[in-house]
């Protein structure tokens, strides 16, 4: 046992020893065709811009009022997140699935989302499909009524369409559009498992579920962890749509602040550089993620 | 009266139109150790997972323990639970450490409590050699020491019967025999083995009985001596041309 922890033990430093060496900059070694130029093109221009907003008063006022929208845009995008992972992994599990009713049903909510524009599902979703659900459960609570349970009836058709906040609509119909994306990105993310994994697990006795639940997805989200760090920098891009709800995101409320103020150049040169430092910086989390795992298997 | 374990009567198995096996019939006894043998492309592994279902026959009966499988997921499952299969390609579950790889069908399958699976899992990493492996993943580890992992993994759920589908096809030389000294072990310890492979020093020292499939049916069934001394079919004779030097 104690020979072994050594073994181990130096594997682990040789490991790191490689990266350091790696990572050590040195002239020699430096390649003009390799390096990075457009991330410190990115970095300067950022920087440049973040000076300018901090020092120009102008700059610095339209950036504080536009800063007040961060904390909705951050909810909304956390919140559609996280509803679309789960909904993204049903309906990928359903689109491979041997029901034909799941798979069908789950090919035609992705094909159906991919074939519309997001800004038009978008007032679709929240001035169409939440209304039309409203309805839907106000006339069940009418029928609900009619048939005794007035009480319950009641509190279904006193629901009104007032009652759902934009901002909830918005973080449904950003949930369902990516929903619809992640369920690929889970479907390939599965199917990338060699097919040997879960004939392994079968023939051990395990079901169908349990072979996925403790073999297959455990690795797939594994391998899928990049694609969903770069979907969560898409969607926070794509939450800005919201603002076409008058969701009073960063994108709202610097259009707003450039419509009474005029100051169109401060509100969305500000706005623009809100989005890329988020972006940016996400982008390289993800960039280690990515690294981190490509070390450990495989 | 015979103890036969396994009962296959007339299984066939197509894939779209073509044939992979045809109407074969095999009984295996308990505690006996059949090597299945054969050009590639004859159906061998096919008729291999065939017995624990991992393809469904498309005509045919398989009898397990005199029980007939009627293709329901429940008696499948617990039918695959004593059934230990290795493949070529080890399948070792890459997220997870040796003894997880062995612990995890103990626990959710066997229903076995955690210390218990893990105690299990020790003690077949001992018999095929490489307990010090317990906590390495399976990249860590050679092919023949993946290999050795998959047949403690598979032991480790007490099976009637071992399936193995060529384990030694995959391995760089100097591996096969590690392999091969574990399977020899087991079955002098009386294991129930079908096995589908291409060493034939293996099959002429472990196989009770050794078929040969040529063309998708079973062309010879017979035992070791006969078939490598005095092979009757012309197909096995010129097999066994093809892949043995004088």
């Amino acid at each position: 046992m104690a020979s072994y922890e050594i073994e181990q033990k130096d594997i682990i430093n040789s490991n790191v020893l490689e990266q350091l060496k790696i990572q050590k900059f040195s002239l020699k070694d430096f390649d003009w065709r390799e390096f990075p130029w457009w991330f410190a093109a990115l970095t300067l221009i950022s920087a440049i811009t973040l000076i300018i907003v901090l020092t120009n008063p102008a700059y610095h006022e339209a950036f504080l009022f536009i800063i007040a929208g961060l904390g909705l845009t951050a909810i909304i995008t956390l919140a559609a997140f996280s509803i679309a992972i789960v909904l993204g992994l049903i309906t990928g599990l359903s689109r491979i699935s041997d029901g034909v009713f799941a798979k069908n049903a789950a090919t035609f909510y992705v094909e159906l989302v991919r074939g519309v524009p997001m800004l038009v599902l978008m007032f679709f979703i929240a001035f169409v499909l939440v209304p039309g659900f409203v309805n839907g459960i106000n006339g069940l609570g009418g029928a609900l009524s009619n048939a005794g349970l007035s009480g319950f009836g009641s509190i279904l058709s006193a629901l009104s369409i007032r009652d759902i906040p934009m901002t909830v609509r918005a973080v449904i119909a950003l949930s369902l559009t990516y929903g619809a994306f992640l369920a690929e990105v889970f479907r390939a993310g599965i199917q990338s498992i060699s097919r040997g994994q879960m004939e392994a697990a079968r023939s051990q006795g395990m079901s169908y579920g349990q072979a996925m639940r403790y073999v297959i997805l455990p690795q797939a989200v594994r391998n899928v962890l990049p694609a969903l760090g770069n979907d969560f920098i898409s969607m926070l891009k794509d939450s800005s749509l919201v603002s076409v709800l008058a969701v009073r995101d960063i994108t709202q409320v610097a259009r707003l602040y450039a419509g009474h103020s005029f100051r169109f150049a401060e509100s969305y040169t500000s706005l623009a550089i809100l989005y890329l430092v988020m972006t940016v910086s996400l982008s390289l989390i993800v960039k280690i993620i990515e690294r981190r795992y490509a070390n450990y298997d495989r | 009266m015979t103890d036969n374990i396994i009962k296959l009567r007339n299984v066939s198995k197509n894939f779209d139109e073509i044939a992979a096996v045809k109407n074969v019939s095999l009984t295996v006894e308990r505690g006996k150790v059949v090597v299945i043998i054969g050009p590639s492309g004859s159906g061998k592994s096919t008729l291999l997972r065939c017995i624990n279902r991992l393809e469904e026959p498309t005509e045919g009966e398989v009898w397990i323990d005199s029980e007939l499988l009627d293709g329901s997921e429940q008696q499948l499952n617990d039918i695959r639970a004593d059934i230990g299969m290795v493949f070529q390609q080890f399948n070792l579950y890459p997220h997870l450490t040796v003894l997880e790889n062995i612990t995890l069908a103990q626990k959710i399958v066997r229903k076995r409590e955690k210390k218990e699976a893990q105690k299990i899992a020790m003690q077949q990493l001992e018999r095929v050699g490489i307990a010090e492996k317990a906590d390495n993943y399976p990249i860590q580890l050679s092919g023949g020491q993946q290999q050795r992992v998959a047949i403690a993994r598979a032991l480790s759920m007490n099976p009637k019967i071992m399936l193995f589908d060529e384990p030694t096809s995959a391995l760089d030389p100097e591996m096969i025999k590690e392999v091969l000294d574990v399977m020899l072990m087991l079955a002098e310890e009386g294991s129930t083995m079908v096995i589908v492979t291409h060493e034939m020093g293996f099959a002429r020292a472990a196989a009770d009985v050794i078929i040969c499939m040529a063309l998708v049916e079973i062309v010879e069934h017979t035992t070791p001596e006969v078939l490598f001394n005095n092979p009757n079919h012309e197909r096995t004779q010129l097999f066994l041309s093809q892949i043995l030097t004088k």
